[in-house]
């Protein structure tokens, strides 16, 4: 698949970059012309990746979270959120709804949400290591566009 | 993250204000939680209609401030829930155990 345009993008583990993440995401997509929700669908993902590195990934610490954003041809999406912080020991289990390390600060529905909201969801992690989450959501083309 | 408070006859109005994420939620549960302490209301609606983000740290929100709001004795509903939250929150399934209504614009 031919990529169009792509971006990467560093910055601390601190909670008031969550925000800057979706914003920067939004902005990012909105080249391919997205509605309303398909722009919230997207920001909710990314909110989710990022969160879990700032939480998760460097839970005593500040670290390194890189975001990559890239576009295809066939109008999608595809956005790669990386720490390196703990890493997760064993993914499935991660994956499960409800399950969390968080406590009650933390529900347990975050991959579940980039899951349901994204077209496709990958996770590679290494323990000690670091942790990568690669999501991708194809745009529909609407009529009129352009 | 603000939220605003009032008590008026036995409810306790709760309005979180802007981004409901995980930076926000920190602070709006200081808040949620001092005014519980301090009303014990027998009702406790949490309105979301100034939320204009959420994400499933919002989710551990309502999730939380339903556990307290019970804990002395009350009742928690959650109204006026816009587009974006209500995505994150029907794919979260917590309607099932919270009473939620979604806002709906005239
Ligand atoms: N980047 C990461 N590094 C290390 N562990 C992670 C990372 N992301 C997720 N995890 C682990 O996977 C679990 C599930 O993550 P998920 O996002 O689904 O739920 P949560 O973060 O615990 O709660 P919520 O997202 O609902 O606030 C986490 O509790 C944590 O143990
Ligand atoms: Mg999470």
């Amino acid at each position: 698949m031919k990529e169009i345009n792509a971006v990467t993008l560093k910055f601390l583990s601190r909670s008031a970059n969550e925000g800057f993440a979706r914003a920067s995401a939004a902005a990012f997509a909105a080249q391919l012309d997205p509605t309303l929700d398909e722009l919230g669908d997207i920001k909710t993902a990314v909110s989710e990746a990022v969160t879990n590195c700032i939480v998760h990934a460097y839970p005593d610490s500040i670290g390194v979270i890189t975001m990559k954003m890239r576009i295809f041809e066939d109008n999608s999406l595809e956005i790669t959120v990386k720490d390196s912080g703990v890493g997760i020991p064993d993914i499935e289990q991660a994956l499960t709804p409800l399950f969390t390390t968080g406590g009650d600060d933390r529900s347990g529905m975050g991959f579940t949400i980039m899951d349901s909201f994204m077209d496709k969801l990958k996770v590679k992690s290494v323990q000690g290591r670091g942790t990568s989450v690669t999501m991708r959501r194809r745009i529909s083309v609407r009529a009129g566009r352009k | 993250m603000k939220v605003s408070a009032n008590f008026d006859n036995k409810t306790l109005y709760l309005y979180p204000i802007g981004e409901l994420d995980h930076h926000g939620a920190k602070k709006a549960m200081v808040t949620i939680e001092s005014r519980i302490d301090l009303s014990l209301p027998r009702e406790c609606i949490l309105d979301m209609r100034h939320v204009t983000f959420m994400d499933s740290s919002g989710i551990a929100v309502i999730l939380k401030t339903m556990r307290l709001v019970n804990e002395a004795g009350g009742r928690l509903t959650v109204e006026n829930v816009p587009a974006q939250a209500m995505r994150v929150i029907d794919a979260a399934g917590i309607d099932r155990i919270v009473q939620i209504s979604a806002l709906t614009k005239e």
